[in-house]
């Protein structure tokens, strides 16, 4: 049996104390209005400490036209782009200023929301299907997984609970969901039967559910199974793993769609779910490759050995490359087509998120590529672990690339609020899994496939 | 300098590998193995060295991937710039998106084509060559080890027979 250890204990509230901290000044520093607002952007681009947008918008001023004619959310927004007379124009343009500030530290929270949740969601995928495919290989890390997937219920009520806060006017993440702006706009308008507040909670907390509901009876099962004299457990735990894949793929992906896309109600993808399946599955993974590590550095999992971090490093590596064919198969087509209304979106991307856009891209594929392509490395602890943390933050980065340029355009940054809700749902996270491995053994020593995975070897 | 060999037929892939290991356990020198299929561990069993062809296989990659480029850049910047679906090609960063898949492909192309070429060489297989096979049953159900012999072979025959050969035999020496 696994016991948590203090010092993780007190790292993973550490964590949650420091994240807070960063998340509360982030809320309290936001302005409340629009002269506050004017105030902190005037400051900014004088104090000259936000690197990347000061560059390539010295000036608000110049930037505002430009700012229209790229800005879909903006448009929407302000419908009278036509009768763009000055006054009324300029005020237009610092509400929605003051929305953007006002959105910064609930965007922060919900990408680091998002993330955690993802990585739970992700692993659970990942170990439905070694369930599923009734893999011999991977036994061994089943309570590893099980402990991560235990952070997807209450990761996934922090994620409602911000939506339904959404709904319920407290920023304006997504702007589908302010009757002002859909009554100007024609087409989030012919979209209001599926985008309405009262359907998308409804969905999430059904999806949720389903989830929650496949994992609850998984565990249990997995543990019956640990004292059982036959495998009719196994058996079960086979058929609702194979059901609960038909169920995740069609969930996951209208999820994407709600949580996601949605905040960019114009546009859209039809691989977006895939992409975001991809993102998760990879950061899934790695996460499995990190405690799977950091457990047996503490002499925990001795019937781990190293094919077994190889073939989790070969996932990281295959996935990395998968994500990227997704990530670029969608920038290719819309980048080659050109139409206006799909192709904003990567414009504001490239224009306003530069580093980040292409950092990430960097960090999710060329680096795991090279580092992880000799198969030496992919059973070198060191090299898993280095290639895990940079594979984890660049799907953060992703999330975050998906999620900020509409909530927050150019005013964005990688500040104490955006830091520190990533430490705060990091700390819950550790505390959540690393509890949860407390409490049954960590090899599932019932599993039919345990003899198979013990002696695994390439 | 004696090349005599001696060789030792097997009917299964088991009793083959678990033989290799013995006959090695008594410092016998294995010349060649010849199997109907690849046996899995055989090499390991043999104490052959590991493969290089992995680290042929980047560098393939990575003259495919120059290839592709420089063909690319040549074709669609510098020689005959078209405009493709309002996409002029004036530089080749512009237009990179457009040209990955084709530089995908070739990189993939290079490196497939050039490590089984890599592969048939090494093995010394080309178009038309005769069979090295000394028996013609690898080709079908039968596993022959062939071991190096130094005027030993009694203890030889005795060792393998005790591996469980189905047959053993001393070939009459062709090399003259």
């Amino acid at each position: 049996m696994y016991t948590f250890s203090n010092k993780l204990r007190n790292l993973a509230f550490a964590l949650m104390a420091v994240g807070f901290a960063g998340l509360v000044y982030g809320f309290l520093a936001a302005p409340k209005t629009v002269e506050e607002a004017k105030a902190m952007v005037a400051t900014e681009h004088h104090g000259g400490d936000h690197g990347a947008t000061t560059d390539e918008h010295a000036a608000i001023a110049a930037h505002a036209e430009d700012a229209h004619a790229t800005e879909e959310a903006h448009a929407a927004v302000d419908d009278h782009a036509s009768e763009a007379h000055g006054e009324e124009h300029d005020a237009s343009h610092d509400v929605h200023l003051l929305h953007q500030l006002q959105n910064k530290p609930w965007a922060a929270l919900y990408v680091a929301a998002f993330f955690f949740f993802m990585i739970a969601l992700g692993v659970l995928a990942f170990y439905a299907i070694q369930r599923a495919a009734q893999a011999g290989w991977s036994p061994v890390l089943y309570r590893v997984m099980e402990g991560i997937t235990a952070y997807l219920l209450p990761g996934g009520i922090i994620v409602i609970v911000i939506l339904a806060l959404s709904g319920m006017h407290f920023n304006h993440l997504f702007i589908w969901m302010d009757p002002e702006v859909v009554a100007h706009d024609k087409l989030i308008a012919g979209k209001t039967a599926f985008l309405n507040v009262p359907f998308f909670l409804g969905r999430a907390v059904f999806f949720l559910a389903g989830w929650t509901l496949y994992r609850f009876y998984s565990r249990k099962l997995s543990l019956a199974q640990d004292e059982a004299n036959d495998i009719s457990n196994h058996t079960k735990n086979f058929r609702i793993s194979a059901g609960f894949l038909v169920f995740y793929i069609v969930t996951e992906s209208i999820m994407s769609w709600d949580w996601i896309m949605s905040i960019d109600p114009h546009w859209f993808s039809t691989l977006f779910g895939w992409y975001v399946f991809a993102s998760m599955f990879v950061s899934g993974i790695t996460v499995i490759a990190l405690v799977t590590i950091y457990l047996k550095s503490k002499g925990y999992l001795e019937f781990v050995n190293d094919s077994h971090i190889h073939d989790l490093g070969k996932f990281m590596f295959g996935v990395s490359v998968f994500w990227t064919y997704l990530w670029f198969s969608q920038f290719m087509l819309i980048w080659y087509s050109n139409i206006p209304e799909e192709v904003t979106y990567f414009i504001t991307r490239i224009e306003d998120y530069n580093i980040t856009f292409f950092g990430m891209i960097a960090m999710n594929f060329l680096f795991p590529l090279l580092i992880l392509m000799n198969s030496d490395y992919k059973r070198t602890n060191y090299f898993i672990i280095m290639a895990g943390i940079v594979i984890v933050l660049g799907h953060y980065l992703d999330v975050f690339n998906m999620i900020m340029p509409s909530a927050v355009g150019d005013q964005w940054f990688i500040g104490i609020p955006e830091v520190g809700g990533f430490l705060f749902f990091l700390g819950l996270f550790l505390f959540v899994v690393f509890t949860e491995l407390t409490k049954a053994p960590l090899l599932a020593k019932g599993d039919p496939y345990m003899g198979e995975s013990e002696r695994f070897h390439y | 300098m004696s090349n005599q060999v001696i060789h030792a037929l097997y009917d299964d892939d088991d009793t083959l590998l678990s033989a290799v290991k013995e006959v090695r356990a008594e410092k016998h020198h294995i010349e060649e193995i010849y199997t109907p299929f690849p046996v899995h561990g055989l090499d390991k069993a043999m104490g052959l060295a590991e493969t290089r062809i992995a680290i042929m296989a980047f560098i393939y990659g990575c003259i495919g991937f120059s290839v592709a480029i420089t063909m690319i850049n040549f074709i669609m910047i510098s020689d005959w710039p078209q405009n493709i679906g309002g996409k002029p090609s004036f530089t080749f960063l512009e237009n990179l998106p457009a040209f990955v898949p084709v530089i995908f492909e070739m990189t993939v192309f290079f490196a497939a084509h050039l490590m089984v070429i890599t592969f048939y060489l090494r093995s010394r297989l080309w178009p038309f060559k005769e069979a090295e096979n000394p028996n013609p049953l690898t080709t079908d159900d039968k596993f022959l080890m062939e071991v190096a012999m130094h005027g030993n072979e009694e203890e030889l025959t005795a060792l393998l027979q005790k591996t469980g050969a189905i047959e053993i035999t001393v070939p009459e020496n062709t090399e003259e």
